[in-house]
């Protein structure tokens, strides 16, 4: 929809300096900013936050929070070992109430654990906590957890940046120039309101960030009047990088009422008669806004990668409660056995603050001698990444067959190319002549995939009921492993070749009716993306017969194939 | 029974500079090797290990601390006595759990006596050696997590099971695997400082030669070692000697201008990759006992820096050795 110049502004012009604004007005006022998250790793942002943290040690705690933390050590707990000793329970502090008053330092933000990233919300929510979210990512749907992206001010992107010396060069003990200034007129804040509007921003509180932004900049810049380029400021550095629509003047929505604050009065600067020069602000702050989207939320608002649904989003495939493997995700009560294991040291913590009263019950005071109960018992709790398996079920027949199987192959490619981000596998069943071929049994491997797509054939008749049969195996076979199947069928559903290898239209057709009613009782889901060039109703029909979607696609084109299948994919894990 | 001796190990070139540069200078990172199965890749990192001359660690330290950063260390660690072990070689196998791979609370003593005790897993037995995954492609996503942050930072930071212990983890990383059963994160890759891509050799001479070293080592594993001594101290004398070098080598402007222009042409993403292939050119200088980086030096090291780097384009089927040679002849002739 927009000019390409303006996609290349977009993506040159949020540069490190902005980055390195965004850390200084954190540093001044880490408290009431939340937070910043800084996007991509590499030199100059280990450079960066190293600074950063230097900056911040001297106001508070500064804690590193790894990956791997559990909610326990986050919240606080039992001391096990000084419960057992002391026989009486003893508790210990979480890493949260350690923090108060300072700032958690997140490693791989991108990667936190949902139920992790909640605790961290509510503490901030609560306190005087602020976080610094190191985000590895490099997919556009790779992203923090939402909750925690939410309460930060500045979304900066160091990806693109190489500029040590600028980093090296940065000074952050600036004080402020102007501490007086606290609040804004009621215009200004009307202004920032009509701007996060036109962004299509719905929370308040990056209005609020955008507003101490401001104020911060102003102070920073030794204004003693809030300047056009300090809105600016806050609009390219809080309001833009949230963007979920691209801003334009005639969108903007009226500006929202907000009542004057209390502080409004005393240190306020300025008045409201500034009407004359806020028409022209307002366009301003737009255009600084629109210049300042991030590359890729750009992606995100453009459609070209699907959108994060709730929580992180679908890059890593559906998750799924596991009692047998995956990520730890703590403890509950239960049995071992059967696949579950035993969380002994939960199990010793809830064991522990009894062991002066067993002792005595039981006569058993041996030292050394733990009394457990059947009560006490924990078991290990994992989260399992459901995969899921898109199963490409293609026509190979005719003489058409050719360009349909390039287009195949483009799509298997481009799903795979983003499967090790998102633990999706691939296969792809081939009909033509006589019968079906599994080409490529399902597969993570890009390199894999392209030796068994060069070598895929074309020609001859059309066994769409051996097609379907293989397909469908192959998705039985993939829901035993605890996969979740699509089927994508890339025929125009005219079948002549029947089971048993006999030329018979209305014989095939009435076959492949049976059998795919019978994959739709199963409930496998698909998609049946009529790949004709003028497209009959028969493979509507099929389409029916499965209870899948039907996409008409005259000129099949790779990317449009995968987005159709994901979205039929998605519906199927949800 | 004595391992494989480094410098016993036919072929595989490109492999082995990749290890010597990286036992060279620290700073590089690790190795990824790419290739099939049965290509010398353990063997050849393994080898290099043993090779190494011992280091001193303070003794009965648990983190082999170096006598003189023993402050990082989070048991006392306060033994007069230092002793020579030799580095540390460390597999990670694939179904580790976390536990074992950054350690736990010691159960025993937590029972028996009432104290907190840190166990520690193998991040911390690779601590100042090598630390070597299989099928890294395989490995549990969470698992990966935590080698990411442990091999960026150098340190282990423990926040779980009601512990809160930080040790320093600072190992070169080398994985292998094969690209067909399953990609990378690229995340991970970019912790690797160079890749290799390693074929079985397809020279028969070559692999006569192979059969009969390793049927010799099979039988007399002693013998073999001791036949090999002479050549593996000469490896050993050679990374002294670069490491001794390598502060002097001289980076010329225009060396670094076609580093950049280098890296450029071929769309690597990242400061990263500039810095690794400096590093690991000059490296290589100081191997080859020079006194500056050349050109050459730049053009051998280029792919072991760049080839897992560059963005994946799904269309092109073009491999990254291929691209970056490409760009080598386009920029330099």
């Amino acid at each position: 929809m927009r000019p390409v110049a303006d996609q290349q502004a977009a993506a040159t012009d949020f540069p490190l300096a902005d980055c390195l604004l965004a850390v200084r007005l954190f540093t001044q006022n880490p408290d009431s900013l939340g937070g910043i998250c800084l996007r991509g790793f590499g030199p100059v942002r280990d450079a960066l936050v190293e600074k950063l943290v230097g900056a911040l040690e001297p106001l508070g705690p500064v804690l590193k929070i790894p990956n791997s933390v559990d909610a326990e050590r986050l919240l606080g707990g039992l001391d096990l070992a000084a419960t057992l000793r002391g026989g009486r329970s003893v508790w210990r502090p979480g890493l949260l109430e350690m923090a108060e008053k300072g700032v958690l330092l997140l490693p791989m933000a991108e990667r936190i654990d949902e139920n992790i990233a909640a605790h961290i919300a509510q503490a901030m929510d609560n306190g005087d906590l602020s976080i610094i979210l190191l985000d590895d990512g490099m997919e556009s749907d790779e992203a923090p957890p939402k909750v925690l992206m939410e309460r930060v001010a500045f979304h900066c992107d160091l990806a693109g940046s190489r500029d040590l010396e600028a980093v090296a060069a940065l000074e952050l003990s600036s004080k402020d120039r102007v501490p007086k200034l606290r609040s804004m007129t009621r215009k200004k804040r009307a202004s920032l309101a009509a701007v996060a509007a036109a962004c299509g921003i719905g929370s308040v509180r990056p209005l609020l960030f955008a507003e101490r932004c401001t104020i911060g900049h102003a102070r920073i810049a030794g204004h003693d009047k809030i300047a056009n380029e300090d809105l600016q400021a806050a609009v390219r550095l809080v309001l833009a990088p949230r963007a979920t629509q691209f801003p334009q003047g005639e969108e903007a929505s009226p500006p929202a009422e907000d009542e004057p604050s209390p502080s409004d009065q005393d240190t306020s600067e300025g008045d409201d008669q500034q009407s004359i020069e806020d028409i022209p602000l307002e366009d301003l702050l737009l255009e600084a806004a629109a210049a300042a989207i991030p590359p890729h939320i750009l992606d995100q608002i453009e459609g070209r990668v699907r959108q994060p649904g709730k929580g992180q989003g679908g890059r890593a495939g559906n998750k799924q409660q596991s009692s047998r493997r995956g990520r730890p995700k703590g403890t509950r009560p239960g049995v071992p056995g059967s696949g579950r294991r035993l969380a002994l040291i939960d199990t010793l913590r809830t064991a522990a603050p009894w062991q002066t009263i067993r002792r005595r019950e039981s006569g058993n005071a041996e030292p050394g001698k733990v009394h457990i109960r059947k009560a006490d018992l924990r078991v290990h709790h994992f989260e399992e990444r459901q995969e899921s398996l898109t199963i490409f079920a293609v026509d190979a027949s005719g003489s058409s067959a050719l360009s349909r199987l390039a287009e195949a192959k483009g799509a298997v490619e481009l799903m795979l190319a983003e499967a090790y981000v998102k633990r999706s596998q691939v296969a792809l069943v081939a009909f033509r002549k006589e019968g079906a071929e599994v080409l490529l049994p399902p597969t993570r491997s890009l390199t894999r995939a392209r030796r068994a797509l060069s070598a895929l054939p074309g020609g001859g008749g059309t066994p769409l009921a051996a097609g379907l049969i293989a397909a469908r195996q192959l998705a039985e076979a993939a829901r035993k492993r605890g996969q979740t199947p699509t089927i994508a069928l890339l025929t125009d559903g005219k079948g002549n070749v029947m089971l048993d290898g006999s030329a018979s239209r209305t014989g095939a057709r009435e076959e492949m009716q049976g059998i795919a009613r019978g994959m739709a009782a199963l409930g496998i889901s698909s998609i049946v993306i009529d790949i004709s060039p003028r497209p009959r109703p028969e493979a509507a029909e099929l389409a029916e017969a499965l209870r899948g979607r039907y996409l008409p696609l005259p000129k099949a084109q790779s990317a449009a194939l995968v987005a159709a299948i994901e979205s039929v994919g998605k519906a199927a894990m949800a | 029974m004595s391992g494989f001796p480094f410098s016993a190990i036919v072929g595989q070139e490109e492999m082995k500079l990749a290890l010597l540069v990286a036992a060279v200078d620290a700073r590089i990172g690790g190795v990824m090797i790419f290739g099939d199965r049965g290509t010398g890749k353990s063997t050849a990192a393994r080898a290099l290990a043993a090779t190494l001359p011992p280091i001193r660690a303070v003794d009965g330290c648990r983190f082999h601390c170096e006598p003189e950063s023993r402050d990082d260390c989070p048991d006392p660690c306060t033994s007069k006595r230092v002793r020579k072990i030799a580095v540390p070689f460390v597999d990670l196998p694939l179904g580790s759990t976390e536990d074992r791979v950054v350690g736990t609370l010691d159960l025993e003593k937590a029972l028996a006596h009432g104290e907190k005790h840190f166990e520690p897993g193998l991040l911390a037995k690779a601590h100042r050696g090598f630390l070597y995954i299989d099928e890294i492609n395989l490995l549990e996503d969470h698992v990966v997590d935590l080698l990411l942050d442990v091999a960026a930072s150098g340190e282990n930071l423990v926040e779980r099971d009601g512990l809160s212990i930080r040790h320093p983890a600072r190992f070169v990383l080398i994985g292998s695997g094969n690209p067909e059963e399953g990609e990378l994160r690229p995340q991970l890759l970019d912790r690797f400082g160079l890749s290799v891509e390693v074929k079985t050799p397809d020279d028969i001479d070559q692999r006569v030669e192979i059969m009969r070293r390793c049927d010799a080592q099979e039988r007399d594993s002693a013998k073999f070692a001791a036949k090999w001594r002479g050549e593996d101290a000469k490896v050993l004398r050679q990374i002294e000697r670069a490491k001794k070098a390598l502060p002097k080598v001289k980076t010329p402007a225009k060396i670094l201008r076609d580093t950049a222009a280098l890296c450029k042409t071929v769309g690597a993403d990242g400061l990263r990759g500039e810095l690794t292939l400096m590093r690991g050119a000059r490296a290589f200088a100081a191997l080859q006992g020079d006194a500056a980086v050349t050109l050459d030096h730049l053009k051998t090291m280029a792919p072991l820096a760049l080839r897992h780097r560059l963005r994946r384009d799904v269309l092109d089927e073009t491999g990254s050795t291929v691209r970056i040679e490409r760009a080598l002849e386009e920029l330099f002739g």
